[in-house]
């Protein structure tokens, strides 16, 4: 078991080692993989039931990561629990690498495919339609960006997984705020999301999402039945965090550090294995 | 006489008696599509999933990660073209084990209108990599193709129209992936269709036989695996071919045997179908008559670009 320090610790370097992999292909998504960084910790080193030497193994916990452009972050969290050598990173991107620019079955821990927005909340409820039938008790957790909530098959979801009374899924909403083109409420305010995800029939839970304490209290308080309220944690970000010239800049959703960046990254966040 | 549909119904509850894993996906359309006798007789199998094709094929593709067998059913309007991103990103790009029907296909969707009858479903998805695309023209072969499509790994989407369909085959017949049947010979000229585009061939290639004319009719249920020795043969062994699609002529059928002649067996080719135009409201009959599909069409242009030898 890590401890919450130790995590914290994990979490900058993971950070740093994403944007290293950014760094070194020369493109990425460097403020939604910041904003990301706290939870995929916290999930992959605390909560999910997963087994990296058996990334098919048919009990695991799901994880899919629905704003698939944060997928090097995904990555770079699925290489420091080992699924696969955290230098494989450094092939981020290549015509010749495993590791494409957003997630796909090939690559070991990876559940789902995305990259196209407001898709994997739909692929979440398959599973979790799935485990049910296959009285496994495993539960499915989907992570979204609040830009891609703008994604009508979202609501579809939404509306299809209370239906259903899916207990065995976990949104997580990144709420960081800030899309391609500029903050949320100037594209398009959604109000207030917590009453939409109730209006809907959901369990909704509120995070700050670079806690990582109040995390896994949010981790370890969530329902065990299957047969339920489906449960939204909205976890309040920031994009771009830990890295101060990248927080809450659209300008940084995306794009790559060049190598004097690298090295105020590296001042920031203290290094890491790449 | 049934329609394609209701076969296509029939067998999948055959299939989910026999087998643990396959599901049948609907979208409020089950009434139409043939899967209601599934809701009705297991009804386990059976997920009710709204008005909502998007997240339908999420939901199919997700169960297909899970090592499920989805079946999904609507009209081909929607599962082709209001779902197609989705088809295409995580279903096909992600290579999983969805099955998509598109029913009520071509004219046959009669009164419905322009809005609901699909023209273009096999272009779009023949289009798509991965994905592997049969169209069977009568219910015993859709039967076979329903059970072919659940025993193959991958992909496949599965055209039917509306309409009852004339029975053409033995109950025995095999279908396999990549075939085609030649259903009468011919020297002329060869007739190549599919779906409900097949009987008219067959009755034109007896009248054509009355002008002295001798035409073969080749089923191409598989658009994807083409066969393409049956169309070289086809080129080389009659004086050139007539396509017959209840679809656009762009892209479908006959764009997908214009491809293997030209690479193949440069010949003649006179594509039949919507002549890149929508179809209307309308009795299906006079549909066909006045988008020129009727068998006394296909006479017409098959003597006016094959004269007898």
């Amino acid at each position: 078991m890590y401890s919450v320090e130790e995590m914290k610790k994990l979490a900058n370097v993971i950070r740093y080692d994403t944007l290293k992999a950014i760094h070194v292909v020369g493109s990425g998504h460097p403020g939604g993989c910041l904003s990301a960084v706290d939870i995929l910790t916290v999930l992959y080193f605390h909560t999910l039931r997963i087994d990296p030497n058996n990334p098919k193994w048919p009990e695991r916990d799901r994880f899919l990561l629905s704003k698939g452009h944060a997928a090097p972050a995904l990555f770079a969290t699925l290489a420091h629990r080992g699924f696969f050598d955290i230098h494989e990173l450094l092939h981020l991107r290549l015509h010749d690498g495993r590791l494409q620019a957003t997630p796909n079955l090939k690559i070991p821990g990876a559940d789902s495919v995305s990259g196209s927005l407001g898709q994997n909340l739909s692929i979440g409820v398959g599973y979790a339609l799935a485990a049910r039938m296959d009285h496994l008790d495993y539960k499915t957790f989907v992570m979204l960006g609040d830009g891609e909530m703008e994604e009508g098959q979202n609501w579809e979801a939404i509306m299809s997984a209370s239906a259903f009374r899916l207990g065995n899924l976990i949104g997580i909403l990144d709420n960081n705020h800030v899309q391609m083109c500029g903050t949320v409420e100037e594209i398009l305010p959604y109000g207030c999301m917590a009453d939409k995800f109730r209006a809907f029939g959901w369990h909704v839970v509120e995070v700050n999402g670079h806690d990582i304490a109040a995390l896994i209290e949010v981790f370890d308080a969530l329902p065990t039945q299957p047969d339920g309220a489906p449960t939204i944690i909205i976890a309040d970000t920031v994009k771009g965090k830990g890295v101060s010239f990248m927080e809450g800049k659209a300008a940084w959703h995306g794009g790559s550090p060049d190598t004097e960046q690298m090295k105020q990254i590296e001042l920031e966040l203290g290094g890491g294995t790449l | 006489m049934i329609a394609n549909r209701i076969a296509y119904g029939e067998t999948l509850i055959e299939l989910a008696r026999e087998r643990s894993d396959i599901l049948i996906l609907d979208v409020d359309a089950c009434k139409s599509t043939g899967t209601l006798p599934v809701l009705q007789q297991v009804p386990d199998r059976f997920i009710q999933c709204g008005i909502a094709e998007q997240n339908m094929m999420g939901i199919a593709a997700g169960l297909a990660m899970a090592g499920k067998v989805p079946f999904v059913a609507t009209f081909a309007v929607f599962t082709c073209m209001r779902a197609v991103e989705q088809v295409r990103n995580v279903v096909c790009y992600a290579n999983v084990n969805v099955k998509i029907a598109g029913t009520h296909a071509g004219l046959e969707t009669g009164g419905d209108g322009g809005t609901h009858q699909a023209t273009e479903d096999i272009a779009i998805m023949r289009s798509l990599a991965n994905m592997k695309v049969v169209v069977p023209a009568s219910p015993n072969a859709t039967r076979k193709l329903t059970r072919v499509i659940a025993e193959t790994e991958g992909p496949c989407y599965i055209r039917m129209g509306k309409d009852p369909q004339p029975e053409l085959y033995g109950s025995e017949e095999a279908f396999p992936l990549g075939g085609s049947k030649v259903l009468r010979d011919g020297r002329d000229v060869t007739l190549v269709a599919c779906g409900n585009m097949v009987w008219r061939a067959l009755e034109a290639a007896k009248m054509l036989k009355e002008h002295g004319v001798s035409a073969r009719v080749l089923d191409l249920y598989s658009i994807k695996p083409l066969d393409q020795e049956a169309l070289i043969q086809a080129a080389t062994q009659t004086g050139g071919l007539v396509s017959i699609e209840d679809h656009n002529i762009y892209g479908g059928l006959g764009g997908a045997v214009a491809e293997v002649l030209t690479e193949h067996a440069p010949a003649r080719l006179i594509r039949m179908g919507l002549q890149d135009v929508y179809g209307r409201s309308g009795n299906p009959d006079q549909l066909y008559e006045m988008f020129h599909l009727t068998p006394e069409d296909i006479v017409r242009t098959t003597l006016a670009h094959f004269p007898k030898s």
